[in-house]
């Protein structure tokens, strides 16, 4: 078969290091017509039928490198026009804001700012917090979308971080979690769906997430 | 409703297949570690933690390859330990498939490694291992010591401050194992695992001593834990995971079954 009939996945790499993990589970449940591609070239994005946009690092470094490697306009143009899935730091990226390494300016694709759990972080019975949010939490669905599709509210996945996104607009929370309070761990808008967790970490419903961002159409 | 308590198998690797702990002398073959890893990763395990122990170095390709095929094939976190020494190392490491890698003996020759390295990959992915035994005597006020080469060589340094200054130095998560009690199966030394997570502000994974399912209960409810290691008791099949989830959700310590 030719590479022209296969839909075609970019995954987005911006020299951030490990998108080993992502490509891999990607490959796990994409079928024979669907090619996932690692890439940092505009014009392959620009080609992709999907984009997914991981996140690893700190946020000042990933925004300067998008920003470096002339990436930005790529991924505006796609998150304007195709199926666009953010992961991690993803999510933080495409917030107005990010108070992490004394404040940075991000895409601002999403109303609103990702903010410090603090290392002074408690649960509301006083009990100590370990920061990072290391580990399996639940998903509380506050939306119905194409990407749930198959996982339960409810569901655990893998999360590895120390800020937390705070959205502008509530319709556009997809999801939430809590640790110490709620907070936002999925947007959706139009054909952008953004997460806070390691769908490539979690086991069968972080697969079945990325099965259903493979199938997406972009339709809310 | 919250974040759940982790269980976490370690394979102890040497020469490309699963051996009991280090502290064992009969060494008992358990397995392949790609099928060993595949199985904890249906029976639920929460991570994966890979342990090199194999003396010569001429086998660390051996461990890329298995790495590899590990993550090609389970979708949960996978640390790798063993002969960690330099950024190369673990860059060699995260790009096989491993999530994060366990510093040992380099972070006690040279802290700053532990600095380079975070500031370098992040400290999400850097967990330091410590290895810590018990130094103060009966009735004196509980003191614990960082030993290396398996337990033989004291440092003087303190377990405690030690596990302070890692963090502060960048490390994402500590990986606390007592040489006191690995391979005695008489259950984790709770005093320094509690000491530890309560002075540190990431994650603690307690480790060594574990012999029942009540062990892990106590390494969370007592020793403050917020991950569980043990190796044995899974593989030989005394246990399964899934019976070490139900056995510690049903003490009341919430868990991802």
């Amino acid at each position: 078969m030719s590479t022209q009939t296969k839909s075609i996945v970019a995954v987005i790499d911006y020299g951030m290091g490990n998108l080993h993990s992502v490509a891999k589970a990607l490959e796990h449940v994409a079928d024979e017509n669907t090619e996932i591609v690692v890439t940092s070239d505009p014009a392959v994005i620009d080609a992709a039928d999907r984009v997914l946009l991981p996140g690893v690092g700190a946020i000042r470094d990933c925004i300067a490198e998008m920003k470096a490697q002339g990436l930005v306009p790529a991924i505006q143009k796609a998150m304007a026009e195709k199926p666009f899935m953010a992961i991690c730091v993803g999510i933080q990226s495409l917030m107005a804001h990010s108070e992490e390494n004394g404040g940075v300016d991000c895409l601002n694709h999403f109303d609103g700012n990702a903010l410090f759990f603090g290392n002074n972080h408690k649960d509301v019975d006083g009990t100590k917090l370990k920061v990072p949010h290391m580990g399996w939490n639940q998903v509380t669905q506050t939306m119905n979308h194409p990407l749930w599709e198959g996982i339960e509210s409810g569901a655990r996945f893998y999360f590895v971080h120390s800020y937390y996104v705070v959205a502008g607009n509530k319709d556009e929370v997809a999801g939430t979690c809590n640790y110490g309070h709620d907070f936002c761990v999925a947007l959706a808008r139009d054909n952008v769906f953004a997460v806070q967790f390691h769908p490539e970490k979690s086991h069968k419903d972080g697969l079945q997430l990325y099965k259903n961002f493979i199938h997406w159409d972009g339709k809310p | 409703m919250g974040l759940a308590k982790r269980i976490i198998p370690c394979l102890d690797v040497d020469n490309g297949r699963v051996v009991k702990g280090v502290q064992f002398v009969d060494i008992r073959d358990a397995g392949d570690p790609v099928e060993v890893a595949k199985r904890y990763n249906e029976q639920g395990a929460d991570e994966i933690t890979f342990l090199d122990i194999t003396a010569s170095s001429d086998d660390r390709e051996t461990t890329v390859h298995m790495v590899e095929a590990i993550a090609a094939e389970v979708f949960i976190p996978l640390t790798v330990g063993g002969g960690i020494r330099t950024c190369e190392d673990i860059r060699r490491m995260l790009n096989a498939g491993a999530d994060k890698v366990g510093i040992n003996t380099a972070a006690v020759f040279n802290p700053e490694f532990v600095r380079e390295a975070a500031e370098r990959f992040g400290s999400q992915c850097i967990v330091v291992a410590i290895d810590a035994k018990k130094v103060s005597a009966e009735g004196e006020p509980d003191k614990w010591e960082i030993f290396t080469h398996g337990g033989r060589k004291p440092t003087g340094l303190d377990a405690v401050e030690w596990a302070k200054k890692m963090v502060d130095l960048g490390a994402g998560e500590i990986l606390l194992t007592s040489m006191d009690r690995d391979g005695t199966k008489n259950g984790f030394d709770l005093g320094v695992t509690r000491a530890i997570s309560e002075a540190v502000h990431v994650p603690v994974i307690a480790s060594g001593g574990v012999g029942n399912l009540q062990h892990l209960v106590d390494g969370v409810t007592e020793g403050k834990a917020d991950a569980v290691l043990a190796a044995s008791i899974f593989h030989f099949g005394e246990y399964s995971i899934q019976e070490a989830k139900e056995t510690m959700q049903a003490a009341g310590i919430e868990m991802r079954l």
